[in-house]
């Protein structure tokens, strides 16, 4: 893995475009651009090398504002378009920066896809659970009963867990993080790079115009340490005001535990990130908070899995063909029959 | 026995059912016909349904094949042989043969059940009812006697009877003195590993050839000389695989990796199986998930530096829409082949039709001209697709290469070229930044063909966006300015215009310079049109032919050539587009010849088109 940090060939100052940032003043993918300038740097590798592809939407402007190669593309296709990318330059980082309507409404279909193949690209999904370009109509992940736009009476819509979604489409890694925690977004972010495989990073991202506050219950102060849990590999589910709660399983069912009434550490769940039947009922975690006895979010790694990435078989059976000899375009212009004529 | 009798042309006819294995005696006859130098021309003809029901009209497949002594440039019109597996086939191929035309028929297929599959009784059966008189009529019962001969071979009846196609060829085989070495072979390779079947099925052909020998009725054999085509070394090829060809040609001619991003689509799905074939020229081959995700991944791979190409039929071109317009606005390199078929909607997803002309001019929101151009047979599929890459890629544009159905699947010898003869593609990447002081990149600073640079992830220093929002000149940033955006649609609709300085001017495939009637064709009808204008001009009548390879944009002196004319007509398999196009641009008296019946035009029909005028 290539987490570790390297001597950097650029600075995050040079990621910084000549283009004045359009977003909202106070939205959350301020952040996330200064995370992700932030580690780019330690990845040691030249910033010519980065390709940011991304789809329509607020998040999709990403590209303008990355001082690298970068593509903004076309709604939901951008999971499609770097693809192409990939499986032709497969010595380019790409990025795929999407939302949760780009990747999960219109783009769904390329999404799975993706993610089932396998290329070794990165994907920040910016969930906040709302259209925000369109200027607020529910989202596939908007909670049922959301009252916008265009469903005043509240949205009958049932919303997509992207996590579980992504455990169902056969993802290699799978994370989630949130644009008001830069600490733990940069070691997402630097754990997806460091994945040969789709990195797919779930970041929860506030708009503070169309859907302020959707998730102040796991980002602000007063609530954050009762309503997440951060997972951390090889060590126990624990949350709480004081690390005083933890999750048990019993069975296959979560059962949250009071570890200050005496129950043990002993018997604590332990996170393991490569458990596939664990890491698909983490991702279940996902109760409305309002409701009691809730389970508490995670955060972190999900799941990660070593698999053969979708470029590396294309261009191993290339290798393969060409080792039987080059292509010859007169062998092939000829064919195996031919008769002279005079 | 008579000696073998000299034709100078035949067109034979193959009807059964969809699995009676037609296509597959179509093509091996095909084959002997190329390898004794016939001209040829074929056309499949086959329905939609993988496996129609057995012995129903629907379910029956054909394949006409047109060999000569001459050159030829269609199928033809009417065949001379008709050989049919069962009445349905009959029925639905009677109206394809000449009067004194040959049927070759299987008795087993117009039995009591057969009868009734094609909606006929023992009454109206052809066979009684007088309605075959005009015709000689062989009927063999070929089921019964490929049964009897392979009932020792250890197979099941349902393996036995597929070997019926090949009795019928190794008879026909004999009927025009063929050799059977090749086909045997080309059994040997499919069947190489079940022994059986492949005894099974050259005893059948065997025993076809030895049937005509001995048989009375076929007294009299025919030869069909090799044809006086342009001295050189000759292949058989289909306008599918011409088109896989030229594109390889193209990456290899322009030194670069050649991507094809595509999801499989009726008639064009064999560019596809083509190309994953040849991966030792670094032939990338990406099966989508689906039509957009095709191109999507093409302009991906187009971005990134290669030859980026993807590939559908009508309803996957409309899917695509928005994607063309995406790389018309970055102004990447991108040729779409659309194989046309049938339309709207799915339409006649094996027919052929011309009806995607509109499609590739106008088939996008906005302002959102491409350059087109057409192939207008199966082996000129190979240049055709070659040219749209070439200005593809020196001119940063998406360019349609339109094909069809007709082409797609027919065959036809071709003089291929030496891949030395092919034009060199030249271009390079940029690596330079490209300001006046040399301090920044300007992705948008167009040259004198109004290009733009191409500068691909990895290059140090040329950093740089490109997306679907309108690009302010030359710096290519976003840009919302009223005046830049009205300025940026006629800048790409004159870098469209400006193509036109970079390609041949429009000749005559035949005929004079000026007269009463031009015949403007484009495509797949250009057999049938010259055909045509041949014949009229042996009968001395003043008729001449233009046929176009670029329709977007035309040759330059496109508007002289017509002016020189009284009248032009246009013949088309849609309902009258190209001379929408034409009487558009050039204010001229263009005339519409339409057929939209899935089918390419006779010869004939255009032959009477032309009396009409002349």
């Amino acid at each position: 893995m290539a987490t570790e940090t390297q001597t950097p060939l650029f600075t995050s100052k040079e990621l910084v475009t000549d283009q004045e940032v359009r977003w909202c003043p106070g939205c959350g993918d301020y952040s996330i651009l200064k995370q992700v300038q932030t580690v780019l740097p330690d990845f040691g590798r030249p910033k010519e090398e980065f390709v940011f592809v991304s789809g329509i939407g607020c998040s999709s402007r990403f590209p303008y504002y990355m001082e690298t190669y970068g593509m903004h593309t076309i709604h939901g296709r951008a999971t499609a378009v770097a693809s192409g990318l990939k499986i032709s330059r497969p010595d380019l980082s790409v990025w795929i920066v999407t939302g949760d309507g780009d990747a999960l409404s219109i783009g769904s279909g390329h999404f799975i896809h993706l993610l089932r193949r396998n290329l070794d690209v990165n994907v920040l999904l910016f969930n906040n659970q709302i259209y925000g370009l369109t200027k607020g109509q529910y989202s596939p992940t908007s909670e049922a009963g959301k009252v916008t736009k265009s469903s005043p009476m509240g949205s009958v819509d049932h919303p997509f867990n992207p996590a579980a979604l992504c455990m169902g489409a056969d993802s290699t890694f799978v994370a989630r993080s949130m644009d008001r925690d830069p600490k733990h977004l940069q070691s997402v972010l630097k754990r997806a790079y460091g994945h040969k495989g789709t990195s797919m990073v779930e970041i929860y991202q506030n708009c503070n115009v169309f859907n302020d506050g959707a998730f102040e219950i796991f980002t602000e102060k007063g609530s954050k340490k009762l309503e997440t849990l951060f997972m951390e590999q090889g060590k126990p589910l624990i949350f709480g005001e004081n690390g005083d709660k933890g999750i048990r399983l019993d069975g296959f069912k979560p059962i949250v535990v009071d570890i200050a009434g005496g129950a043990s550490a002993n018997d604590l769940w332990i996170h393991d990130e490569t458990d596939r039947v664990k890491a698909t009922i983490l991702t279940r975690f996902f109760d409305n908070p309002v409701m009691e006895n809730h389970l508490p979010r995670p955060f972190g790694i999900f799941y990660t899995e070593e698999r053969g990435t979708y470029e590396d078989g294309v261009n191993e059976q290339i290798e393969r063909a060409q080792q039987k000899g080059l292509g010859d375009l007169d062998k092939l212009l000829k064919g195996r029959e031919t008769w002279m004529v005079g | 026995m008579a000696g073998a009798q000299q034709l100078s042309s035949v067109v034979i006819r193959f009807a059964g059912d969809s699995g009676d294995g037609m296509q597959l005696t179509g093509s091996q006859f095909t084959n002997s016909a190329a390898l004794i130098g016939n001209d040829l021309s074929t056309f499949p003809d086959f329905p939609a349904e993988i496996r129609a029901p057995l012995g129903t009209l629907p379910g029956v497949s054909g394949f006409q094949l047109h060999f000569s002594s001459e050159a030829i440039y269609t199928p033809g019109d009417i065949c001379d042989v008709l050989v049919v597996m069962n009445v349905a086939a009959l029925k639905v191929n009677i109206k394809q043969l000449k009067d004194g035309g040959t049927i070759i028929l299987n008795t087993d297929g117009f039995d009591p059940k057969n009868l009734r599959l094609a909606g006929l009784t023992e009454e109206t059966n052809p066979l009684n009812d007088g309605s075959l008189d005009k015709f000689q009529v062989k009927q063999i019962d070929v089921t019964k006697m490929v049964r009897e001969l392979l009932k020792e071979s250890g197979l099941g009846v349902k393996e036995i009877d597929r070997c019926k196609n090949m009795f019928v060829l190794g008879l026909l085989f004999w009927m025009y003195n063929r050799d059977m070495t090749p086909t045997i072979g080309y059994l040997e390779g499919k069947f190489g590993k079940k022994p059986d079947i492949l005894k099974a099925n050259i005893s059948a052909l065997k025993t076809g050839f030895a049937f005509g020998e001995t048989t009375e009725s076929f007294a009299v054999t025919y030869e069909v000389n090799k044809a006086i085509l342009p001295k050189g070394e000759y292949r058989s090829i289909t306008g599918n695989e011409a088109t896989a060809y030229g594109l390889i040609a193209a990456a290899q001619k322009a030194n670069l990796s050649l991507f094809l991003g595509a999801y499989p689509i009726t008639p064009a799905s064999d560019v596809l199986h083509e190309l994953s074939k040849h991966k030792n020229f670094g032939v990338r081959t990406f099966q989508a998930e689906d039509e957009i995700a095709g191109i999507a991944s093409a302009i991906g791979a187009a971005y990134g530096g290669s030859l980026a190409v993807t590939l559908s039929s009508g309803p996957g071109i409309a899917l695509k829409g928005e994607a063309i317009g995406l790389a018309a606005m970055m102004e990447l390199p991108l040729v779409i082949c659309n194989v046309q078929r049938g339309g709207p909607s799915t339409g006649l997803p094996t027919k052929t039709e011309q009806a995607d002309l509109m499609q590739a001019y106008y088939g996008r929101n906005g302002e959102c001209p491409v350059a087109i151009v057409s192939a207008n047979g199966p082996s000129d599929a190979f240049f055709a697709v070659y040219e749209a890459c070439r200005i593809a890629l020196q001119h940063m544009i998406p360019v349609f290469c339109l094909t069809d159905g007709y082409i797609a699947n027919g065959a036809e010898p071709w003089k291929f070229p030496k891949s030395a003869d092919l034009p060199k593609i030249n271009l390079s990447f940029t690596t330079e930044k490209n300001s006046d002081d040399k301090n920044k990149f300007l992705p948008y600073l167009r040259d004198e063909k109004l290009s733009r640079p191409w500068a691909i992830p990895g290059t140090p220093g040329l950093e740089h966006r490109i997306g679907g929002l309108e690009k302010q000149a030359v710096s290519g940033n976003i840009s919302y300015d009223t005046d830049n955006h009205e300025f940026m649609v006629k800048l790409r609709q004159e870098k469209v215009d400006r193509i036109a300085d970079y390609i041949p001017l429009q000749t005559l495939d035949s005929g004079e310079e000026q007269g009463d009637l031009l015949i403007l064709g484009w495509g797949s009808t250009y057999g049938a049109i010259k055909t045509a204008v041949k014949q009229a001009h042996n009968e001395g009548k003043k008729v001449s032919h233009a046929h176009l390879r670029h329709l977007s944009p035309f040759p330059k002196n496109l508007g002289e050539i017509l002016k020189n004319f009284k009248q032009v007509l246009v013949p088309e398999m849609n309902n009258g587009q190209l001379v929408k196009i034409i009487r558009d641009k050039y204010f001229v008296n263009a005339i519409p010849l339409n057929k939209i019946q899935g089918l390419p035009f006779k010869v004939d029909e255009i032959k009477q088109a032309i009396e009409k005028f002349v």
